[in-house]
């Protein structure tokens, strides 16, 4: 089935939320994830089903920025 | 308050954008930005609100320069190692415009100290390097009504927002509560591009300067990205979240707390 992930079109196999995370090598506590243009919460990453058509947007931590970071 | 001939020489690139003109050169002069953080973002983007006549500007950092800072924290040089970060720029800032008011706070924010200090700024742009602070200064900004910028910086990645409470989502709209402790790499241990903060603390600049001027659109509900290695800009569109815990509609956070387990910089600062 065909997905939008980070603005482009990706074609995967039916996955949960957590599993697709997984498959591309991120760790689900290093970002938000945005389904459809809402922030879905941490809790539901295993048992949200991707479904044709979803808009994905993976958004990492990106903490640093003064000196120590 | 009429600008001066020196200030009509000094500012006159600015002066002849219809966006800015002598008016708008006047409200950045009466602009009050408090910068904290003086480090990778801090370092352009005090010394580009120094260039665009920011009237007041304050830079809050309990750093000291080191030799490891100089690959990309460009507001300080050599012989300022050792020197008080806060100290070293307002050296820098004051030489490129000596009519600016620099007010530096020697400390690392937090929830105590915070509220006061954003109480006397216009805009406040967030330039720390830790989780703590990152949220720290969006539930302060939040809870006081103060527009702010975010930016954050890590290897060859970086990401600004800007946030209007009441007008547009927060950070927390985006990411809830902070990564747990150590999952997330500090730019000490994984590295970061030393061009990556002139980057984003630009950016963050320029949308200090915009909120001042009243002119343009700001980064509100869009999460600019940017990867330096792909050379690609990409803008993650965001709502405003009913179940934010500080902006939602039930909010669980109404006063301010250091984020313990995201690394209580006080504790080092003091």
């Amino acid at each position: 089935m065909n997905i939008t992930t980070n603005g482009e079109a990706v074609s995967i196999d039916p996955l949960t939320v957590q599993q697709y995370l997984v498959s591309l090598g991120i760790d689900p506590r290093r970002v938000a994830v945005e389904l459809n243009l809402d922030i879905l919460p941490k809790a539901q990453y295993e048992t949200t089903l991707l479904k044709e058509g979803d808009a994905l947007e993976i958004v990492h931590f990106v903490g640093g920025g003064a000196g120590r970071g | 308050m009429k600008l001066t001939e020196e200030q009509i020489n000094r500012y006159s690139r600015h002066i002849l954008l219809k966006e800015v003109g002598g008016k708008g050169q006047l409200k950045l002069i009466n602009g009050r930005v408090l910068v904290i953080g003086a480090g990778g973002l801090g370092s352009p983007i005090a010394l580009y609100l120094a260039a665009a006549g920011i009237g007041t500007i304050g830079i809050a950092d309990a750093d000291r320069v080191d030799l490891s800072n100089l690959q990309r924290q460009i507001i300080h040089s050599t012989p300022d190692v050792g020197k008080a970060k806060v100290l070293s720029a307002k050296e820098k800032m004051l030489a490129i415009n000596p009519e600016l008011n620099v007010v530096t706070y020697e400390t690392w924010v937090c929830a105590e100290n915070i509220q006061s200090m954003i109480a006397d700024y216009d805009f406040v742009i967030d330039g720390t390097d830790n989780f703590a602070a990152k949220f720290l200064i969006n539930d302060a900004c939040v809870l006081g009504r103060k527009p702010y910028s975010h930016g954050g910086i890590l290897q060859f990645d970086g990401q600004t927002f800007t946030v209007s409470p009441g007008e547009s989502p927060c950070y927390r709209c985006i990411f809830p509560e902070p990564p747990p402790k150590d999952v997330i790499p500090t730019c000490s241990r994984a590295g970061v591009i030393g061009v990556l903060p002139g980057i984003i603390g630009t950016l963050q600049a320029t949308e200090a300067i915009k909120f001042l001027l009243g002119t343009g659109d700001l980064l509100h509900g869009r999460l600019l990205t940017y990867n330096a290695l792909r050379m690609r800009f990409r803008e993650v569109p965001i709502r405003k979240s009913p179940k934010c815990p500080i902006c939602g509609d039930n909010p669980t956070i109404t006063e301010l707390k250091d984020e313990l387990d995201a690394l209580t910089v006080c504790d080092l600062g003091h």
